[in-house]
């Protein structure tokens, strides 16, 4: 936190220099230098984040790794279990059952969507260009109470019961620090289908030279991070599917 | 952000974990931040409840031409929904704009994403709504751009060249109300971004319908009409409708009307065959041999086919025509029960059994006999041709002319709609606010419904005030009350939409008003006039033969007439009326004598309709008077107030406001807190009219007809027309909102003691297809407003006891504005004992106590406090000392069952190390197995260590049965009974016996091991203090 100060001293420099046409690359240039620097996101090889996923005030240690390579390991505990809960190593992904705790693969589908997400790492606004994805401003829209630059991103296309269909995340930019503080995306399966699903994202702290938001929340539950860890050591081998968990 | 993906798919897997048994607390939206909306409201919100079992009219139906699962519509007053599950469900795309919708197109082109929507609908009938233009969206319905064309009022067609999609033609139909030269057809050839009239007759004639030959995009054929509505009359028709062709992309224009009738013509409906574009039908409006003609040679010459009652019928309200896309000799015609020919349109026969009023049809584009059709009461499926018909059931397009409220709890609304008559129902109800909740009592056109003020009575009405009920709830009993002429007295002229009221003095008085004001003192059995004629009874304007070119006998159209009537709430005999046709008239007397103040009103153009009048709950010389001035083409907003019964009057509008207001309401409390419905939305002033904030958060640009507020939950109820009862619940906070309150970084809105709801019902019969409207949340709020939306830094919520132990800790509200945090009134989950798998019940927390609670918000470095107030149900039947046994035993067996998950953890801790040691060094194989060996079978006493959450469930041990207790009497309100007591003491028992039985191991096997460990030089082993191991997290 002791840069934040000089952090919000730069965004206002930044704001004011760039007055009010803003471009959506500039706005996406901002953001990327203002939570550390394209130099410094492209060395991060993986992020361990710990914390608790809030629902109902039921709340449960939550453990996330991902790594540069796609991977992704998501650890939950429930009731002094520390449990797998989904895993990827890049090739197969994995789930565990909750009414017999045990692992299945996902289905092929969400394995394939997890491939094309892998470049996604650390931030899908990051070399965005060379990811295949593209930008566009919408506009300004008052959103939290706050005036924000809307932002549509296109990744590549998913696959939703075998068709490809397009992957759009809007970002909602606070126009003042140019950090994003709601991203919508599709809803695109369940009874929400075709509504939008917003995330609200605050609290961002700064870890080794990398703001982070360490506050995510839906509409049902929120994620409230205690740590993240950069480039932690992990084993490759939790990635991989387990043999007889 | 990177995290998003797999959140998702986490999504479903945790919802199942945790929903399960928490099914019966309702704040499933507590910490929900509302990301829309004006800098004030922050996260107040509406919350829609329907209903959806009376839909709403519907104007447009769109396919994708080659995904047949997309399917939009485009509604009367609702907006545009869109469906991708071939019409099993829709969901809203449009609601930040202009909710009446005349046409939507979708690009040939690029079907996936460029879609077009004219705004204002086609079917011109009494209370028809406005559109604000033409917007086009490039993503499929996320995002909308206004076009242009913000005068054009009502859109019929949007056409694109499906081989250029810059070039499209727009055909505006224009001002109903008034001249107007926005109309006729225009053309862009650069996707919008300029336009070219190509096609105009006159300020009164306006494009009803544009097509395109499917073959030829140079071939467009146009339907001109002249048309027109007042107040008191309509007339369609006259020298400028006629049909139009270009065969030159709009270049020229030629009328083609050989072997139409000669004369005046009305509307047309016009249609090509798709699959033979040389096929042209036009049903005509005439005085004579009107009906469906056809044409084998794109219209150079045309035959009269059909004059059938459903091909003519209210040509200005029914004017789709509709051939099959693949089979030329199939057509449906919209009509008053619609009709569908198998023969080119040589015969018809009518549709299945549906809501009648069929406004479009479209054909599946794979299936051949499946086909979609858009009514005043929503959309239809069918598999079969049209011959059986099946409602979508989760569209809320409910068009209420009126609501109220009642007193009861939770309270309910009452209101009537758009052909689809009157109806109440809750405003809550276990499981959400379901089609079944709604209860009928009214038919044909529903208006005003008003609650008997004391009894189980229900008053209702149908148009014209033909018939007014006064319902029995009780007794389910009806009696139309009427006022009648009386011998040698003047017809009665009651307005379409009469106005009927109660008093708040007088329980059994209740109002109506034709053109005089009529009273009863015993609920409508007997009437006395109690005032002359208070129009301007302009002969004029009483045209009893309305339509135009076909004659259209509704009683819609009756004028001069009242139209809304206000009783003092603080003096009876202080009456005010209001008429359409511009007079404002009040009695001091109780009807004695009667003054006329519209002339005290400067800026109002004469004659202005009288919409509403708010007689004020603070003063009774104080009364708002809305004035409506749209049906002479007026759209301006007028909203007055008087503080001297009339003589003068001060305009309240400013330019926040946008579309004509219909209602306003007065807020019970805080004289400067008002609410305006105006067509295009609600807009708010929390200081008596000087500034005015659009409110947005979940809350569509719908037409907003009526408000009220409810004073014991200070919910802000809204009769939408065409998005059903909308309900802010509690607008308290906005009594206080003031300049030193905005100033401050964090403010705590003074909040009603929060009280504990004893209900835990089932409810929930709908199916996922159905729309059940949300429940209000029954938690306690922590209301506050922040000046800055908190984006950096940390920042909690915690509650907390006057000692300052920590009770829970809250998703904290961050943004700017009005924030609303729930608390369930529980504390934290209890530590549960680690076992093979999870117990639902260790998810449950206990309630707290009644009491203050600390409420600590903390952002950064700084801290802000408030209280919080929690009291038991004042209703409820369970004593105090029911209620201290009920907390005793709760905590009791919370603290048993965190006194089982430590002791688990000992013995998990022992067996671990045991094993551990044992595996790196076989000298320890004695003492270890020994542990081990005396452990583990105590283990199994205490928790599952096998089997599955289902079909392969284990026996349950200690913490399966303990938690099932702890569970079921944590959740219940009432005192333990005494097998639940029992039940603890056999627990607490095995509990305590296993606790000694640890301490004997303990104290033998687990003291031999360890002291030969200290002698080998291990390290002893390190268990956590309970406190410790209760803190972790």
């Amino acid at each position: 936190m002791k840069n934040l100060t000089t952090l919000l001293f730069v965004f206002t420099i930044l704001f004011s220099i760039s007055g009010n046409a803003q471009t959506a690359d500039e706005i996406i240039n901002t953001y990327i230098e203002n939570i550390g620097g394209k130099e410094k996101l492209e060395s991060l090889k993986g992020t361990k984040m710990s914390g608790n996923i809030k629902m109902q005030g039921v709340e449960i240690p939550i453990e996330l790794l991902f790594t540069n390579e796609g991977k992704q390991l998501v650890t939950l505990e429930i009731q002094g279990n520390k449990t797998d809960f989904m895993g990827f190593n890049g090739e197969v992904s994995w789930k565990r059952n909750m009414m017999n705790m045990k692992i299945e693969k996902n289905d092929n589908e969400t394995t394939e969507n997890l491939k094309k997400q892998a470049m996604e790492f650390p931030d899908p606004f990051l070399n965005y260009k060379k990811k295949g994805f593209s930008i566009e401003l919408i506009g300004k829209e008052t959103i939290d109470g706050t005036e924000t630059f809307k932002i549509k991103l296109t990744k590549k296309p998913l696959l939703e019961n075998g068709e490809l269909k397009p992957d759009t995340v809007y970002y909602y930019f606070d126009t003042e620090n140019f950090v994003p503080i709601v991203t919508e995306t599709m809803a695109k399966e369940g009874p929400t289908k075709g509504q939008m699903v917003k995330t609200t994202i605050s609290d961002y702290q700064e870890v080794d030279g990398i703001y982070f938001p360490f506050s995510n929340q839906n509409s049902l539950q929120t994620i409230e991070f205690k740590k993240i860890e950069l480039n932690p050591e992990v084993d490759p081998a939790v990635f991989e599917l387990p043999k007889s968990k | 952000m990177l995290y998003n993906f797999t959140l998702s798919v986490m999504n479903k897997i945790f919802n199942f974990i945790v929903c399960s048994v928490l099914v019966l607390s309702t704040n499933l939206h507590s910490q929900e931040i509302v990301l829309k909306g004006k800098q004030l409201f922050g996260n107040l919100k509406a919350r829609h409840i329907g209903p959806a079992l009376m839909s709403g009219r519907i104007i447009d139906l769109e396919n994708h031409p080659t995904n047949p699962k997309i399917i939009y519509t485009g509604t009367a007053g609702g907006g545009v929904w869109k469906s991708e599950n071939a019409g099993a469900s829709f969901t809203p795309i449009f609601d930040k704009h202009a909710q009446s919708i005349g046409a939507i197109t979708i690009d040939p082109s690029d079907p996936d994403n460029t879609i077009w929507v004219g705004t204002g609908e086609i079917w011109t009938r009494n209370s028809v709504s406005l559109g604000d233009g033409l917007y086009k969206s490039k993503d499929g319905g996320n995002n909308w751009k206004k076009i242009g064309f913000e005068k054009s009022e009502r859109i019929s067609s949007i056409k694109i060249n499906p081989k250029n999609s810059n070039e499209v033609y727009v055909a505006i139909m224009g001002a109903l109300w008034s001249d107007s030269d926005e109309r006729g057809v225009y053309k862009t050839l650069d996707g919008g971004k300029t336009w070219e009239k190509i096609l105009y007759v006159n300020e009164k004639t306006g494009a009803s319908d544009l097509i395109m030959d499917p073959k030829n995009p140079n071939i467009l054929y146009a339907a001109m009409w002249e048309f027109r509505r007042t107040g008191w009359g309509f007339n369609s028709g006259g020298p400028g409708s006629a049909l139009y062709k270009s065969t030159d992309a709009g270049k020229t224009w030629n009328k083609i009307h050989n072997g139409f009738p000669k004369g005046d013509l009305g509307r047309f409906a016009i249609a090509i065959a798709p699959s033979k574009p040389n096929l042209v039908f036009a049903v005509v409006e005439s005085k004579e041999n009107k009906g469906l003609y056809r044409s084998d040679d794109s219209g150079a010459n045309w035959k009269l086919l059909n004059s059938d009652f459903e091909l003519v019928v209210r040509p200005f309200y029914f004017s789709r025509l509709v051939v099959h896309p693949t089979n030329p000799d199939i057509l449906v015609k919209g009509g008053f029960l619609g009709s569908t020919s198998r023969d080119g349109g040589k015969t018809f026969k009518t549709l299945g059994q549906m809501h009648p009023d069929i406004h479009d049809v479209i054909f599946d584009i794979k299936n051949p006999e499946a086909m979609y059709v858009g009514t005043d009461g929503g959309v239809y499926r069918s598999w079969d041709s049209g011959t059986t018909m099946e409602i979508v059931d989760n569209l809320p397009l409910s068009q209420f002319y009126h609501i109220s409220v009642d007193n009861e709890e939770p309270y309910n609304i009452y209101g009537g709609l758009q052909d689809n008559g009157s109806w109440y129902g809750p405003s809550s109800s276990p499981g959400g606010v379901e089609a079944r909740d709604w209860k009928r009592v009214g038919v044909g056109d529903g208006f005003r419904v008003l609650k008997h003020p004391t009894k189980n009575i229900i008053y209702s009405e149908m148009q014209g005030a033909q018939q007014v009920w006064r319902y029995d709830v009780d007794k389910n009993f009806t009696k139309a009350i009427q006022p009648l002429p009386i011998k040698g007295e003047a017809d009665l002229r009651f307005n379409w939409n009469a106005p009927m009221a109660v008093s708040d003095h007088q329980p059994n008085r209740f109002y109506m008003g034709s053109q005089f004001l009529h009273v009863s003192k015993d609920m409508g059995d007997n009437w006395k006039k109690i005032s002359p004629d208070l129009t301007t009874n302009d002969p004029k304007k009483q045209d009893k033969e309305s339509g135009g070119i076909s004659v259209d006998k509704s009683g819609a159209e009756t004028h001069t007439t009242i139209f809304t009537i206000a009783e003092s709430p603080l003096d009876e005999k202080v009456v005010w009326v209001g008429t359409d046709d511009g007079n404002v008239q009040v009695t001091l007397n109780g009807g004695k004598t009667w003054e006329n103040t519209v002339s005290n009103i400067s800026g109002l153009p004469k004659n202005t309709w009288v919409y509403h009048i708010e007689a004020s709950s603070h003063d009774k010389a104080t009364a708002y008077a809305v004035f409506d001035g749209h049906t002479t083409g007026d759209m301006t907003t007028y909203v007055y107030k008087t503080i001297d019964y009339g003589k003068t009057w001060k305009s309240i509008v400013t330019d926040d406001i946008v579309g004509f207001a219909r209602n306003i309401q007065e807020d019970y409390v805080n004289k400067d807190l008002l609410f305006l419905g105006t067509e295009f939305g609600l807009f708010i002033t929390t200081d008596g009219g000087k500034n005015w904030s659009r409110f947005t958060n979940e809350m569509p640009a719908a037409a907003v007809h009526f408000i009220d507020l409810q004073k014991q939950t200070n919910d802000l109820v809204l009769g939408t027309h065409g998005r059903g009862v909308i309900i802010i619940d509690d607008i308290s906070p906005l009594r206080e909102v003031n300049q030193e309150i905005l100033a401050k970084n964090v403010h705590f809105f003074n909040t009603k003691p929060a009280i504990v709801k004893e209900q835990g019902g089932f409810g929930g019969g709908s199916t996922e297809l159905q729309f059940v409207g949300n429940n209000p949340s029954i938690s306690g709020k922590i209301i506050y407003y922040l000046r800055k939306r908190h984006t950096f830094g940390k920042m909690t919520l915690t509650i907390k006891d006057q000692n300052d132990t920590e009770i829970t800790t809250l998703v904290p509200g961050k943004s700017k504005g009005i924030n609303i945090v729930n608390w369930n009134f529980r504390q934290k989950t209890p530590k549960v004992a680690a076992g093979k798998n999870r117990v639902q019940e260790g998810f449950i927390a206990p309630r707290v106590a009644a009491g203050t609670y600390k409420v600590v918000l903390k952002k950064g470095k700084k801290e802000y406090t408030s209280a919080i107030t929690v009291k038991n149900d004042p209703k409820s039947l369970i004593s105090n000392n029911d209620r201290i046994a009920h907390r005793k035993t709760t905590v009791e067996l919370f603290n048993d069952m965190e006194d089982l998950a430590y002791l688990v953890y000992q013995i998990d801790t022992y067996i671990k190390d045991a094993k551990s040691t044992l595996k790196k060094d076989a000298k320890f194989k004695k003492t270890a197995s020994k542990v081990i060996n005396k452990l583990q079978p105590l283990k199994e006493t205490l928790v599952v260590t096998t089997g599955d959450l289902y079909v392969e469930e284990a026996e349950p041990e200690l913490r399966e049965k303990l938690s099932k207790l702890y569970g079921e009497v944590a959740n219940q309100f009432d005192k333990p009974s005494k097998a639940q007591l029992e039940n603890q003491e056999v627990f607490e028992t095995q509990l305590k016996k296993a606790k000694n039985d640890f301490e004997k191991i303990k104290q033998k096997e687990i003291g031999k091991f360890e002291k030969i460990k200290q002698n080998k030089g291990e390290k002893s082993l390190q268990i956590l203090s309970k406190q410790d191991f209760l803190a972790k997290k």
